[in-house]
């Protein structure tokens, strides 16, 4: 095993691409929460009394509740009245066209691999760029408008769709829901919002690229997305952020709706800063997000490839009402160094014959820690439902760990469960015959790896694959020579 | 090309090939037979740089330089290739992808410029052809759920699509059907040529009716304690190891 360990040590050591600062100046709200932030924040985006309202109902839930403490992670407590509850480019304020845009921030996101001008954008993609706590511009709009499509900023769907933001907001994630969630339905700053309307199956890959940028600030988003009946979209996030020594905190929530015969395939792809090799810096990633298959036959699929972050704290759900309807988890998470990552899924059935299949990998290597938590519910309503799970862990060096916390409940007894997992380890058989090939033993490992993640990495948008597949062999760098 | 010169190797501890001395020059085929538990595989090991298999004692000299100061992938990509007794599986890692990478680090280590996806699988198909390999396996996640046959044949054909300039076999004809030995001996044979050397590790001299070695070395506990022509093969099928003085520890293997 010597070889493996070696090789395992020399992978970390690999750059975070993405560490570097913009300069651009921002508009900050005080230090600090209060109704007084709220308001800040409601103000500054000319919110309705009711978003208002609904915001400081959270607020004053959220002070009565507790910080959760029974995910397997592990970092000193937070103050959040020490934290920035909003930060905004100041050029960034609602520009009109590209043109407006303050020119770093074009260059930022560049620099990222996200051009935003059009005609350079990958065809077939409209993205919606949010950096720090706003959107600062959203491509192929107009175009997408044309098929009845709704894609733009949280922010601009409360001014210019009031009526579909009141109607689902917290439809999926209540603003009780729970610590995180409740934050962040207080001071959500700004995020996606997608409306596909009824039969139409949207042509581009709809995206959000989120970038922090700003020092000792949160980013709270919100993503609302709904599908119709009979349409279908696919939805893809990606996420930076610069290095820095001090923990940042990013709670965001993410809800969907698909309406009969509608699907969602939402994909994911989080190279949030991880921190240094020794564990300092990185951010906190503490996501809520939660699908509703509210019609018959309707569909949600959630893709993960979770390579960033210090701390993930994220568990994509489905809640399956609709009759028929069926839900699917992929997870790749990757964890390196010091990070820790406890993620999973809750698959919710509730309808007659829905289906979910979950399928989870995680990758430990350094020192991380790396947990697959999942809840498997059959309501008594979920006549004839089926759940199959595969959780399987791969370890790298000997000093990290895997777990596996399934939690099943079955109460129909036609339902029926499936869970398989595995844990293992890159044999030295294995590298020694890609090496034996000509591999060099970074090579193999990253060649082993991926064929692990196969399983779920073919399930991303084609576009993004072979950035995800990249993305996994830059995160497990150094650990191995 | 291979100069071995009083090998010893221990493995755990435990002394496994004890003074070997062996010539192999470009355009030869050399037999190492032996019965089970002789050292065979360790030697092989030994070439291709195994982790855990150490020289204690001796040298290994390719081309003049020493061997076992190289890496595996180093050794790989200078010419040494190793068929593998039993080829690993590498789940999610389809056959021709792998194969692919491997051709080309071992072309850009010669300063030949690298096969994109046609070049390789126009190149792959014609080899894919001689060695009766249907395609269909290659689209498949590397060795698994190979049978048996399925998985020498495609060590055959990577060692075919690689071009080693030294071959080692190990007991490549093991476990294979007699038109499944004529077309691994076939692929073999292709291989065979002025600048190229291959060594064939193998428990029976049956594979040696159609690949005829130019010398053929009998391994026991560590030691080669007979070498002769294609007809010491021969006798050993005739009479066994036994009639050598020599114990045939397959139980214990």
């Amino acid at each position: 095993m010597v070889a493996i360990a070696e090789s395992v040590t020399s992978l970390t050591e690999g750059e975070y691409k993405y560490g570097f600062v913009s300069n651009v100046e921002s508009d900050i709200a005080a230090c600090g929460l209060s109704e007084d932030t709220v308001r800040f924040i409601s103000a500054k985006k000319d919110e309705p009394e009711w978003l208002l309202a609904w915001r400081l109902k959270a607020l004053r839930a959220w002070t009565t509740m507790k910080e959760p403490s029974w995910a397997r992670v592990d970092y000193s407590p937070i103050d959040y009245q020490d934290v920035y509850y909003y930060a905004a480019p100041k050029s960034g304020d609602r520009p009109k066209s590209l043109d407006e845009i303050d020119p770093e921030l074009l260059r930022t996101y560049e620099k990222l691999g996200i051009p935003l001008k059009e005609q350079e954008v990958l065809a077939g993609v409209a993205v919606d760029a949010v950096f720090d706590s706003v959107s600062v511009a959203t491509t192929f709009k107009d175009k997408l408008a044309e098929l009845g499509v709704i894609f733009c900023s949280f922010s601009e769907a409360v001014r210019e769709h009031p009526e579909l933001v009141r109607r689902y907001l917290g439809s999926v994630v209540p603003y009780t829901d729970n610590f995180f969630a409740t934050l962040n339905s207080a001071v959500f700053s700004d995020g996606s919002f997608v409306y596909v309307p009824k039969g139409l199956r949207c042509p581009m890959e709809l995206s959000t690229y989120f970038r922090i940028n700003a020092e000792n600030t949160g980013q709270f988003e919100r993503t609302l997305i709904i599908a119709d009946e009979g349409s279908y979209v696919s939805y893809l996030e990606g996420c930076t952020a610069p290095m820095r020594d001090e923990n940042q905190l990013h709670a965001a929530v993410v809800e969907l709706i698909t309406h009969d015969d509608a699907q969602i395939k939402y994909s994911t792809v989080q190279n949030w800063y991880p921190g240094d090799k020794n564990g300092k810096g990185g951010i906190y990633n503490f996501v809520t997000k939660r699908g509703i298959c509210r019609g018959r036959n309707s569909k949600i699929s959630w893709t993960q490839v979770e390579t960033g972050s210090a701390i993930t704290w994220k568990y994509p759900s489905c809640i399956l009402k609709g009759d028929y309807s069926v839900g699917e988890f992929y997870s790749v998470a990757v964890t390196n160094n010091y990070q820790q990552a406890d993620t999973g899924t809750k698959m919710i059935h509730i309808g007659k014959h829905t289906r979910s299949t979950i399928v989870s990998k995680g990758i430990s290597a350094g020192h991380a820690q790396n947990t697959y938590r999942g809840l498997v519910r059959m309501t008594p309503s979920a006549e004839g439902a089926r759940n199959h799970t595969q959780c399987d862990a791969l370890l790298l060096g000997d000093r990290c760990g895997a777990h596996t916390v399934p939690y099943i409940e079955v109460k129909n007894n036609t339902a029926r469960v499936e869970h398989e997992a595995t844990t293992s380890k890159i044999s030295d058989d294995q590298l020694f015959y890609c090496r034996q090939r000509g591999l060099s033993a970074e090579d193999s490992v990253n060649l082993i790896v991926n064929g692990f993640c196969k399983q779920v990495l073919q399930n991303l948008p084609m576009e993004f694959a072979v950035e995800a597949q990249k993305l996994v062999g830059i995160s497990l760098e150094g650990s191995v020579g | 090309m291979l100069k071995i010169r009083n090998l010893h190797v221990a493995v755990d501890g435990k002394e496994i090939l004890r003074g070997i001395t062996l010539d192999v020059n470009a355009g030869e085929v050399h037999a190492i037979m032996g019965p089970n538990g002789s050292g065979k595989s360790t030697l092989a090991y030994l070439l291709a740089g195994r982790e855990g298999y150490a020289a204690t004692e001796g040298e290994i000299l390719y081309d003049g330089r020493d061997l076992l100061a190289l890496e595996p992938e180093e050794r790989a990509r200078e010419g040494v290739f190793l068929g593998f007794q039993y080829p690993v599986e590498i789940p999610g890692v389809g056959s021709m992808n792998f194969l692919k990478s491997a051709v080309n680090a071992v072309r850009k280590h010669r300063g030949q410029p690298e096969l994109d996806a046609m070049d390789f699988l126009k190149l792959a198909r014609q080899t894919m052809k001689l060695l009766e390999i249907d395609e269909a396996l290659l689209s498949r996640p590397l060795n698994v759920g190979f049978s048996g046959g399925e998985k020498k044949r495609n060590e055959v054909f990577q060692m075919a699509m690689l071009e080693p300039r030294l071959a080692i076999l190990d007991e490549t004809d093991s476990g294979l059907d007699v038109d499944a030995l004529k077309v691994v001996a076939k692929g073999i044979n292709a291989l065979r040529g002025e600048t190229r050397a291959i060594v064939l590790i193998t428990h029976y001299q049956r594979l040696l009716n159609y690949v005829v070695p130019d010398q053929v070395h009998v391994l026991a506990d560590g030691r080669f304690v007979k070498s002769g022509g294609k007809e010491l093969a021969l006798e050993i099928e005739d009479q066994g190891y036994a009639a050598l003085g020599l114990r045939d520890n397959s139980a214990a293997a």
